[in-house]
C-alpha cells in the first residue's frame, strides 16, 4: 500500500458569492435614504426598476456564485495543477488561499506558511534600487529581514543582475526586472507556495529554470499549488490537477486526464447538424419543389476527424460539409463566415475566390463533400458562430445562419499576451521584423 | 492522518468584530521599516527642493494667520508672539491631519498591491504615520530656529517641564491620526462621498481646535465641548510646553486620551473587518 502524506491543505465547502453592477448604493446618503424607506415601510427610491418588475428582493440581485461547494485535499510535496478556462474561478481560489478575499461559505485549513506569487514584482519601487526592492518584495511575501540577507546572494545570481544590484530598478531593462521579481518569489521558503502564471516572465531558457526550480521546490516536500493555462508546464510539473469549470469542481486526480478533460470537454456543444435539421433552418432562395442542392452534414472535427467544439489555437479546425445535387450544378459556390459573440462578420471564405474559376466547375448529381481548413494560430481566444451558405447561381441560396460555434482557448506559453489579447477575434501568427536603426 | 489540532492557519468564512491580530503585525515589522524607506526615498529622490515643500505651507499659513486672526481680528495669542503662538498649532496639527488624510485612502489607494498578496494591511497606514514624522521634523527644525530667535531677543515665552512630554503628543497625534484615518479609509470602500467629507471636515475639525485662538478665549460654558475634541489638548500642552502660557487641566488630557484610545481600537476594529472582503467592492 502507498503511503500517503499527510493532508497540508483542507478545503471545506468552499464558495464565494459575488455581486455584480451596483454594490450597496456607493453613497452614504443613498444608503440611509434606503433604510429610512424600510423603517417606514415604503418603497426604496434606489430600487431599480427592473428589480421590482422581476419580484427580486433588494439583496437577491445580480449575485453570481464564482465558486460553488468547492472541496479538496492536497498533500504535502504535490504539486498541485488548477486548471479551467477563463472565468471559472481559478483566480478566485487563489485569492481565497492567499488571503487576498474572504471566501462567503466553507472554510480552509492550512498546515504550514502559505505565500503567493499571483504577480511577480508586486510592491517593486522604480527609485529604489535591486538591492532595496529585493528586501521590500521579500518582506511584503513574508520573509524576514534574516531570511532575506541569508538568500540574497541565491537570489541576485538566480537573477542573472549581479552587477546592477546597486541601480535603481527603473535603470533596468523589463527583462531584468521580471527576472529579479520572480527571482525573489522562488527563493521564499513557505512550505506552501501559490503560482499563477509566472511562468510569463522571461525568456524560453529563464522558464526552463523557473520550472527545474518548482520542482525543486516540491523536491524538498514543500507544495506547490500551480495554475496555468500552459498545459506543458502543467503536465510536465504536476502529477495531479482539478479542473474547474464556471465554479464547480468538475474532476480531481490524474494530470492525464484531466488536461484531456479540459480540452475535450464535450458539453452541449453540437459538433454535427443532420439533414433535418439543416432542412427546418435554411433560409435564402429556396425552390420547394425542384431542389438542386442540399446540405446534408455539417461537421466540425479537429485533424484527426474526432467532433469536437473545443479548440486550441495552435490546432487547425476541420469543417466538412456534405451536399447533394439533385441536378446538375455549375457555378456552385460555398460560403463560410465566421462571426463573433455578438454577431459581427468577422471572416467570411470561400471555396472559389476567383470568379472566372467558378464557372469551370461543374457538378453532377450526386453527394458530395467538400472540406475546409481552417489554419492554426489564426483565431484568439473567443467563442465563433459559423454560417454556411451554399449558392447555386441564379438557382437557389441556401442559408444557414449561425448554424454551430467553435470556442478557442489560448495555448501558449505567455500568459502576458494572454491578457493583452484576451477575447480577440483574430490572432494570426504572422512574420515580424525588427532591425536597429 | 494527523489531528485538525495541529492546523496552522483557518480561513473562515465569517469572522467577528473582535478579530485583530496585532501580533501578525508585529511579526511584520521589517515590511513596515521597508515601506517607510520606500515611501522615504520616493518622496525626496524626485524634488530637488524637497525639504522646502515641507516648510513653506506652515510658514505661510503661520504668517497669514497672523495677519487675518492677529491683526485684523485682534483674537489674543495669551501674550505670546502671534507668528510663533499660531506655528505650533499649526506643525501640529499638520503632522495629524497629514496623517489622517494619508491614510484615509488606504484601501483605494493600495487595491492594486492587496489585491496580490496577503501582509496585514495595517502595515500600510502605519508605515505612512511614521513617514510623516520625517515632515513634521523638518517643519518642527523651523519652528525651533523661529522659537530660539524669539527666546534670545527676550520674548515672554517660558519654556518648562513640559517639554518632555512632547515626543508623547507626537505617539498621540499619531495615534489619533492613525485612528481617524483608518475608521475613515474603512468605510470609504463602501461609501465613496466621505472622501470629499474628509477634506471639509479636517478643515472644520482644525478651527475646532485651538489653533487660531487659545483655549482661555473659549467662553467658559463651551469648555466642556472642546475638551471633547482630542486635538484640543495636544496642542494647547504642546504649545504650553515651549511658551508656558496657556490652560490645560489634567482632566482634559486624561479625556483626550481616553477619546484617543477609543478612536484608535474603533478604527482598528472596521478596519479588520473591511480587510477581509473590500477586494471584492473596489
Amino acid at each position: 500500500m502507498k503511503i500517503m502524506s499527510e493532508i497540508v491543505i483542507k478545503v471545506e465547502n468552499i464558495s464565494k458569492l459575488y455581486r455584480l453592477g451596483i454594490i450597496s448604493h456607493n453613497t452614504l446618503y443613498q444608503d440611509i435614504q434606503s433604510k429610512w424607506a424600510r423603517i417606514r415601510g415604503a418603497e426604496d427610491p434606489n430600487t431599480q426598476i427592473d428589480q421590482l418588475n422581476s419580484g427580486l428582493k433588494n439583496n437577491e440581485c445580480e449575485c453570481f456564485w464564482a465558486l460553488k461547494n468547492i472541496s479538496f485535499d492536497v498533500r504535502k510535496g504535490e504539486i498541485l495543477g488548477i486548471i479551467g478556462r477563463n472565468g471559472a474561478g481559478k483566480s478566485t481560489l487563489l485569492k481565497i488561499l492567499s488571503r487576498v478575499t474572504a471566501p462567503t461559505e466553507g472554510k480552509i485549513k492550512i498546515k504550514g506558511r502559505i505565500a503567493s506569487l499571483l504577480e511577480v514584482g508586486t510592491g517593486f519601487h522604480p527609485e529604489l534600487t535591486g538591492r532595496e526592492n529585493v528586501f521590500l518584495n521579500g518582506a511584503i511575501l513574508g520573509m524576514t529581514k534574516q531570511e532575506i540577507s541569508e538568500k540574497f546572494d541565491e537570489i541576485v545570481a538566480f537573477a542573472e543582475v549581479e552587477k546592477f544590484i546597486d541601480t535603481p530598478v527603473k535603470r533596468y531593462s523589463s527583462g531584468m526586472y521580471v527576472r529579479l521579481a520572480f527571482a525573489v518569489a522562488a527563493h521564499l521558503e513557505p512550505e506552501i507556495l501559490i503560482v499563477d502564471e509566472v511562468l510569463a516572465v522571461g525568456d524560453a531558457k529563464f522558464q526552463k529554470k523557473c520550472i527545474g526550480k518548482m520542482g525543486e521546490v516540491a523536491g524538498e516536500g514543500r507544495t506547490v499549488l500551480f495554475v496555468s493555462h500552459n498545459m506543458n508546464a502543467v503536465k510536465n510539473l504536476c502529477r495531479k490537477v482539478i479542473l474547474l469549470e464556471a465554479g464547480n469542481l468538475v474532476y480531481e486526480g490524474d494530470t492525464h486526464t484531466g488536461i484531456a478533460q479540459y480540452v475535450n470537454e464535450d458539453r452541449i456543444e453540437t459538433t454535427t447538424l443532420d439533414e433535418e435539421y439543416l432542412n427546418s433552418i435554411m433560409t435564402g432562395l429556396i425552390l420547394e419543389r425542384n431542389p438542386t442542392v442540399r446540405f446534408q452534414q455539417i461537421t466540425i472535427s479537429d485533424m484527426s476527424g474526432n467532433e469536437r467544439a473545443t479548440f486550441r489555437s495552435d490546432e487547425e479546425i476541420k469543417i466538412t460539409m456534405r451536399y447533394r445535387c439533385y441536378t446538375k450544378v455549375t457555378n456552385l459556390r460555398l460560403l463560410i463566415t465566421v462571426l463573433d459573440s455578438e454577431g459581427n462578420r468577422i471572416m467570411n471564405t470561400l471555396n472559389y475566390d476567383d470568379e472566372s474559376q467558378v464557372s469551370k466547375n461543374e457538378l453532377n448529381p450526386g453527394v458530395f463533400t467538400s472540406i475546409c481548413t481552417f489554419p492554426k494560430n489564426l483565431f484568439g481566444e473567443n467563442r465563433f458562430y459559423l454560417s454556411f451558405s451554399m449558392i447555386n447561381d441564379y438557382i437557389e441560396h441556401i442559408n444557414i445562419e449561425k448554424g454551430m460555434y467553435f470556442d478557442i482557448l489560448f495555448y501558449s506559453m505567455s500568459s502576458y499576451s494572454e491578457k493583452l489579447y484576451e477575447k480577440t477575434c483574430i490572432r494570426p501568427l504572422l512574420k515580424w521584423t525588427t532591425y536597429v536603426e | 492522518m494527523k489531528e485538525d489540532t495541529e492546523w496552522t492557519m483557518e480561513i473562515h468564512s465569517r469572522s467577528g468584530w473582535f478579530n485583530i491580530d496585532l501580533a501578525e503585525l508585529w511579526r511584520y515589522r521589517d515590511l513596515i521599516v521597508l515601506f517607510v524607506r520606500r515611501e522615504f526615498v520616493a518622496v525626496y529622490k524626485q524634488t530637488i527642493l524637497g525639504p522646502v515643500w515641507f516648510l513653506l505651507p506652515p510658514l505661510f499659513t503661520a504668517i497669514v494667520f497672523a495677519i487675518i486672526f492677529g491683526s485684523i481680528a485682534r483674537i489674543p495669542t495669551d501674550g505670546q508672539p502671534p507668528v510663533l503662538f499660531y506655528l505650533a498649532g499649526i506643525i501640529a496639527w499638520t503632522y495629524f491631519s497629514n496623517c489622517m488624510t494619508a491614510t484615509s485612502n488606504t484601501f483605494i489607494a493600495n487595491s492594486g498591491i492587496f489585491g496580490k498578496v496577503y501582509f496585514p494591511r495595517l502595515v500600510i497606514p502605519v508605515s505612512i504615520v511614521i513617514v510623516n514624522i520625517f515632515s513634521f521634523l523638518i517643519q518642527f527644525g523651523l519652528f525651533l530656529i523661529i522659537y530660539l530667535y524669539y527666546l534670545i531677543s527676550g520674548a515672554p515665552i517660558s519654556p518648562n517641564i513640559w517639554l518632555c512630554l512632547v515626543p508623547f503628543l507626537l505617539i498621540q497625534m499619531a495615534a489619533l491620526g492613525l485612528g481617524m484615518g483608518i475608521l475613515v479609509s474603512s468605510l470609504t470602500t463602501r461609501y465613496r462621498d466621505l472622501t470629499f467629507a474628509l477634506g471639509c471636515g479636517i478643515q472644520l475639525w482644525m478651527y475646532a481646535t485651538p489653533i487660531v485662538y487659545p483655549l482661555s478665549q473659549v467662553p467658559h460654558q463651551w469648555i466642556w465641548l472642546i475638551s471633547l475634541n482630542p486635538m484640543t489638548a495636544v496642542v494647547e500642552s504642546f504649545r504650553f510646553a515651549f511658551l508656558g502660557s496657556g490652560m490645560i487641566q489634567s482632566w482634559q488630557i486624561v479625556l483626550s486620551l481616553i477619546i484617543t484610545a477609543f478612536i484608535l481600537f474603533l478604527g482598528i476594529l472596521f478596519f479588520s473587518k473591511v480587510e477581509r472582503s473590500f477586494m471584492d467592492t473596489v
